[in-house]
Formats: C-alpha cells, structure tokens, sequence
C-alpha cells in the first residue's frame, strides 16, 4: 500500500488524527473474561469499534484422529468474520484473509501455550468477529489469549497484540480502518510482556530502518497497554475486583 | 518473604531464587512464572499455585467417579470428565478368570453406569487406566449425580475433610467426592439430599469466599428451621 490519495486529513498540524486520538494514544479498549456458559473459556474484547467473541474448547480429544500428536497436543484456531461484521455483507465463507489469519494468530499463541503437557488433545480457539473496524487480528489474539488462560490452559505468559503504523509520516500506534487503508504502513505486533518476547509481526507497507525500530517500539507500547486491560479482565473474573490478597 | 499468597495469572512472577517449582509453576532462568490463573503459595523451598480453573488431569490414585460410554470385548471406556478416556479392564470387574467368549460386559456395567475408580495407572503415552478392587469402589447403585468445576474439589473437601464433614454430618448424606469434579451425593431423607446438594453447588460457586464453612453451615441450619 503506497498511501491513496484522499480527502480524509489522516493527522492535523496539532497531531490529532482522524478521529481524535493523539499519535502514540489507542482507542479505547474493554476486554471481559468469561460469558459464555458452554465453553471451557472465553472472552469478550471491544477494541474501538471492533467487538469479538472467543470461546475456548480443551484440552479434548482430537477428531479427525489422524491430527492428534502423540508427543503434544495441538492447537487449531478458526478466525471468521461474521456476514454483518462489515458494512457490505460478508460471504460467511472462509475467506484467504480468514483462513490466514487463523493461520497467524495459531502461530502467535503456540509460543505462549503449553501444550506438550497434553499429548494426544486438542485446543479449539474459536474467533468470532461481530464488528470490524481495523485491527481485528490484533484484537482477535489478545481476547482468544484471556479465553485461553479463562480455560485454565497452562500458559508460559499472556499473549498482548496491538499494532503501530505510519500515517502522514508519522508513527502512530493503533492503526484504525481509515489508517489502514491510507495509510503508509500496518504493524500488527503480538507480545509477551513477562517474557519480552515477540509472537506475532507482520508489516504491510514500507518503512526505513528507522521508522522500523520505532514502529515497533510503539507497537509494544501499546501491547502493555493491551496487557494490562487483560490482566484487569482477568484479575475481575476470578479474584473479584482486588488484585493482592 | 512480605507475602506469602498472592493472586496470580499466567506470566506473572511469583518469586526468584532457588526454590523447586511444583505444580502450574516454570523456571525462566532463576524467576519463577505461574502458568495458569490461581492463587501462589510459597514454601520453605518450593512453590506452587492452586489453579482456579481447567479441567482435570489424571493422577495415578486419584478417586474418580466414572461413567460408562461404551465397552469393547475386553473392557470398558469411561467418560471421566478429562480430556482422556478412561478404561477398565473387565477382569479387574470378573476376576482372573475372566473369559471374553462366555462372559458378558453388561451383565455388571451398563453404559450409562456410574462408577467409582481410582486412576491405576497414567502416563502421557497411555490413556489412564482405572481400577476398581479396592474397599469403597465400584458400580453406584443409587444416589445423585452433581458436577463441580474440578479445580475446586480441594475446596469441597476442606482442610483435612472439614468442609465435607460439615455437610455430611448436617445432612445425614453419603457424599463420594471424585478428583475429577464429579460428586455423588445419596441420602435417604429428601431433603437432606436436596440440602446437601445445595451446599455442594454453594461451595462450587464461591470458593474464593474466605469464611465459606461458616456460610455453608448457616445455610445448612437455616434451612432445617423451615
């Protein structure tokens, strides 16, 4: 993506963008752990206007037989955009944008999660988006993270996402559905914060050395920001609103 | 050490320094990180934490009650509330003198049965394999069945039985409490059945509660003046 042409004002001369955020400033963000009745883990995020459900199955047996592992369990996401998700209906199909994103998500969380303790299982992760509005992979894998700890699933650290951008030049983080599609560059990032390690990284644009480094920088800026807001979510759930004992 | 219990989810540092890591707990290098959401407790030398969620993992001897799906020729499978099946050889029901040909699986568990095992042995190649020639064990005959989250039968039971007593000897009901979060409770008085289990599905929701034996005990008592 070269950047279109646009009359939309991407960042104003007092570093507001299109929708008022300052540049290093993410939207606003809810995550809830838990909800769903019928499966072993769940959560809820809004991210901006993105609202997405994740329900969590296992450690379970594997059907088709032939996937399961003898050695580990697996890990089988399914990402899939509701019909009403985006303003032109959506062939409820699996789309190649669906199933490679449910392809990088199992990627970004197969680091975090434990899985060798369970040889022969399986882990289902099942990803509904409900309303996009930009960045659903990155909100998609913090929310299925919080569903996986929510399943009681042995984890070595939380996966947070956000991603950063550059728009008018700049590096903002948190690139919204405008952003994205004006914009210069899209860096969805997947992090774990207690580890500092990076899961997830994907860039779509060009950036210099640079603005590489800064942009991900941002990117795990706001990836603690994520962190903490699924910490909270879970901390709500299960210890009632304190944090220590 | 300023604090001794602490509220965790996976990724936080619980501590650092030589200590052995136990139960839902790795080493990174000399920190020690809780793997799941629960609550950490450190002792002497190790460090463990009591998980709040997850489903169960069998462990060699623990009690669990079982139910019968289905049975092939030799033995039986039985759903055990775990990501695993579990199975029970039929000469461990027949005896040694088990014959395959002229004896039939049904005529001792049907599928559908209950059944209290305990787990003989379990490792990650094998799924676990039950038995049940010990005192206490075997086919269910009567009573109900009531499904807790597994992560919290230590709750139902209580420091060394206390909360489990609590209920027994309020109710007058035989509780038979699986690892595996399934509990059956038989009780000749239906209302102490309907009490007890009360007081389970009490114990199920509020186990994070810190005085829950007194609750439970006030809706035991409050319940017989009616």
């Amino acid at each position: 993506m070269g950047g279109r042409e646009s009359e939309l004002v991407l960042l104003d001369e007092n570093g507001i963008r299109c929708d008022g955020r300052k540049i290093d400033e993410p939207r606003k963000i809810m995550i809830r752990a838990g909800g769903l009745k019928n499966a072993d883990g769940s959560a809820y995020i809004e991210f901006g206007d993105n609202k997405i459900l994740v329900g969590v199955f296992g450690p379970r047996d594997v059907h088709p037989k032939h996937m399961s592992n003898t050695d580990t369990g697996i890990l089988r996401v399914r990402y899939h955009m509701e019909p009403f998700s985006v303003t032109e209906r959506k062939n409820p199909a699996p789309s190649r944008r669906e199933i490679e994103i449910s392809k990088v998500i199992k990627e970004a969380l197969e680091p975090a999660v434990m899985l060798e303790k369970f040889p022969r299982t399986a882990v289902d992760v099942f990803i509904e988006v409900l309303q996009a509005d930009g960045g659903t992979r990155c909100a998609a894998l913090s929310a299925a993270s919080v569903a996986l700890a929510d399943a009681g699933i042995p984890m070595r650290d939380m996966v947070a996402a956000c991603a950063a951008g550059k728009v008018a030049d700049t590096i903002i983080l948190d690139v919204n559905n405008e952003e994205d599609q004006a914009g210069q560059a899209d860096m969805p990032i997947g992090y774990m914060p207690n580890l500092e390690k990076i899961t997830l990284l994907q860039l779509d644009g060009v950036l210099t050395p640079e603005e590489y480094k800064k942009c991900v920088e941002t990117g795990i800026n706001g990836c603690k920001i994520v962190y903490d807001l699924q910490k909270k979510a879970l901390q709500e759930k299960y210890f009632g609103s304190g944090g220590d004992q | 050490m300023e604090n001794k219990r602490k509220y965790v989810i996976p990724g936080d540092v619980i501590t650092s320094g030589p200590y052995r890591p136990e139960q839902n707990v790795v080493l990174d290098g000399n920190k020690i990180i809780s793997t799941t959401i629960g609550i950490s407790e450190i002792y002497d030398d190790s460090v463990k934490v009591i998980p709040l969620t997850g489903k169960y993992i069998p462990k060699i001897n623990d009690l669990v009650i079982g139910k019968v799906i289905s049975h092939s020729s030799l033995s039986w499978e039985l759903d055990i509330n775990s990501c695993y099946v579990g199975f029970l050889p039929a000469q461990d029901v027949f005896g040694r003198d088990f014959s395959a040909h002229a004896d039939d699986l049904t005529s001792k568990l049907k599928s559908g049965d209950l059944v209290a095992a305990r787990i003989a042995n379990f490792d990650r190649t094998r799924d676990p394999l039950l038995t049940i020639s010990d005192r206490d064990l075997g086919k269910i005959d009567s009573g109900d069945l009531v499904e807790i989250s597994p992560s919290k039968v230590p709750r139902l039971i209580g420091k060394r039985g206390t909360m489990i007593q609590t209920i027994e000897m309020a109710t007058n009901a035989a509780i038979t409490i699986g690892q595996n979060g399934w509990v059956v409770v038989s009780c000749d008085n239906p209302e102490g059945l309907l009490k007890a289990k009360k007081a389970i599905q009490m114990v199920d929701e509020r186990a994070h509660i810190a005085n829950l034996t007194d609750q439970v005990i006030e809706m035991l008592e409050s319940k017989g003046e009616m």
